[in-house]
């Protein structure tokens, strides 16, 4: 199934994600709301679940916040997709089991507003028929996100 | 062939006998640290994993430095649960109202040279100063460290950073880690561990250094090392024997390895609202500022209120300047030394130290069309108030030169 996409620029900081001021409120479901407050105040009113986040380069710099893809995940986003992400942001999202996913040349093929189909255990985005290949995860954790994250996983070394 | 530091530091730490960068490995990690914005969903967390207590009490800080003072009644409800886990876990590291959690780790000692050290903020990366492999997580991971002791890291790639000779008089390290942001870009040392060397920073203060490995997460950076001389073993209490292995080898597998010449670096600023958008202070020179910011985890340390009391001995502010020492002991001791009073009698606002102000929560936060001139790490969208205000991020050189005029000002 096709999916609509949310472009976004290089270097889209945490706090453009979920500003600080937002970090005291008592849970994610409060937070959400905010999401993209910066760049598109009514951004969580019109995302639906399922759609795909779509950026360039370093996704997710600044800060160490877990709420940024918290909400994310909150809103329902499926996946997201960028030429290259921030170190804890990406660390993060496989933690809570958000898809990060590595893909060099879906951001010029790829209009905001437009769709794209994503197909995660092949590692593929297909774009009005076109399809392009997702760098793979490593092992070990793609082994903590197929478990939902890293809870699900350690949950699953217990068992 | 032989090691970076880095890899030194991660093959000592579980053993191996060998070690290359991409590899992955589970450390045990030597100090953690989480401060108040974070504690509710670390304990929420902790619980929700089903462990029953710390790994090891010992090894855990909890500081308290973004909130505090408080600014809003919602603030006190992070240390009411803070405190709660702290009686029931046990925790004795404590630090309600010391200072910022960065200054705190070194300072106190909990962060030493060849430690590896995590915390739920993204400026961990500052006790690379002493030598020490330190990285920001987040809270979940934290959860599972506070029960388990145990992290996985992936072995980063170096980029070794060489930089030689005599810096100009108004440049300070600021200038520096702001220069090789804007020439590594604000992913180009994404994933990737950084090393400094050179006569430069063996002639630096291990407060410079700290600005330096504090800023570096800001190209993306892992972590910035800084091989522990005499100067580090002073002030993290260690011994020159316990720190000798620390060093990266001159044969070592580095990915890349850049030359600065000390001469060559000017006053930089990282302007509106990147911050590897880096101008020479020059550039921007005259343009009209509402407030000017000395203070935070990468600026407030002694050295930086006694350029700005040097700067503004005998002068007056012309905009508000706000003056945050990073730690309590900091502040104590720029009493004593004077600088205190040439900072209140120039007219400057000087407040507890903490986080306030550099992540918008309180004390001096800006509004559409504002400008400020700032050291401390980022000058995102909103970061200090709203998304129209406009962040220059200097050196406390250029931050007090500036507020004499009001206008941004290359010091002397």
């Amino acid at each position: 199934m096709a999916n609509k996409v949310w472009k976004f620029h290089n270097d889209v900081d945490t706090d453009q994600i979920i500003a600080s001021q937002y970090l005291l409120l008592p849970d994610i479901e409060a937070m959400k709301i905010y999401t993209f407050e910066s760049l598109d105040p009514d951004f969580a009113k019109k995302v639906t679940p399922g759609d795909i986040v779509v950026a360039s380069e370093n996704f997710g710099c600044g800060s160490s916040r877990e709420q940024a893809p918290s909400v994310l995940k909150a809103l329902g986003i499926q996946a997201v997709i960028a030429k290259s992400f921030a170190r804890i942001f990406y660390r993060n999202s496989i933690n809570i089991g958000l898809p990060v996913i590595v893909c060099k040349d879906l951001y010029d093929h790829v209009e905001d507003g437009g769709t794209a189909e994503l197909d995660l255990s092949a590692g593929t985005v297909t774009v009005d028929g076109r399809s392009f290949t997702c760098t793979k995860l490593p092992e070990y954790m793609q082994g903590i996100l197929n478990a939902g994250g890293l809870i699900a996983s350690l949950n699953k070394e217990e068992d | 062939m032989g090691y970076t530091l880095i890899e030194k530091i991660i093959k000592k730490n579980a053993g191996l006998e060998d070690i290359a960068p991409g590899q992955i490995v589970t450390v045990n990690v030597d100090r953690v640290m989480v401060h108040d914005i974070f504690i509710p969903f670390v304990a929420d967390k902790f619980q929700e994993m089903g462990f029953k207590k710390l790994w090891d009490p010992d090894k855990v800080v909890l500081i308290y430095d973004h909130l505090v003072p408080t600014s809003a009644v919602e603030d006190v409800r992070h240390f009411q649960i803070g405190d709660a886990f702290v009686e029931k876990y046990g925790l004795t590291h404590v630090h309600r109202r010391d200072g910022i959690c960065h200054q705190l780790m070194t300072e106190a000692g909990y962060a030493k040279p060849g430690d590896i050290v995590f915390g739920t903020d993204s400026h961990t990366t500052t006790y690379g100063c002493v030598g020490c492999f330190s990285s920001g997580i987040g809270y979940t991971e934290m959860a599972s460290i506070l029960g388990t002791g145990e992290m996985w890291v992936r072995v980063p790639e170096t980029i070794k950073i060489v930089i030689n000779g005599k810096l100009p008089a108004n440049v300070t390290s600021k200038d520096i880690i702001l220069r090789i942001i804007g020439d590594l870009r604000a992913d180009g040392a994404t994933y990737k561990a950084l090393e400094i060397t050179g006569s430069t920073v063996d002639e630096m203060s291990v407060a410079s250094r700290m600005t330096i490995s504090n800023m570096a997460v800001e190209a993306g950076a892992k972590c910035c090392l800084f091989r522990p001389d005499e100067k580090t073993c002073s002030y993290s209490e260690v011994s020159p024997e316990e720190t000798a292995w620390l060093y990266g080898d001159d044969d070592a597998d580095y990915e890349r390895i850049i030359s600065y010449k000390a001469e060559e670096f000017v006053p930089v600023c990282a302007c509106p609202s990147q911050v590897d958008n880096i101008h020479p202070v020059s550039d921007v020179e005259g343009t009209k500022i509402d407030q000017v910011f000395i203070g935070s985890c990468t600026n407030g340390r002694l050295e930086d209120l006694a350029v700005a009391a040097r700067i503004l001995e005998g002068k007056k502010v012309a905009c508000k300047c706000i003056i945050t020492p990073a730690s309590r002991k900091i502040y104590i001791e720029a009493i004593e030394a004077g600088y205190m009073d040439i900072l209140a009698k120039a007219g400057c606002i000087i407040t507890q130290p903490g986080c306030g102000l550099c992540c918008g929560r309180a004390g001096g936060i800006l509004t559409d069309g504002e400008k400020v001139v700032a050291t401390n790490n980022r000058n995102f969208l909103g970061r200090m108030g709203t998304s129209k205000v406009g962040i220059y991020l200097a050196s406390p050189a250029t931050a007090a030169t500036s507020a004499i005029t009001a206008t941004i000002s290359v010091p002397k």
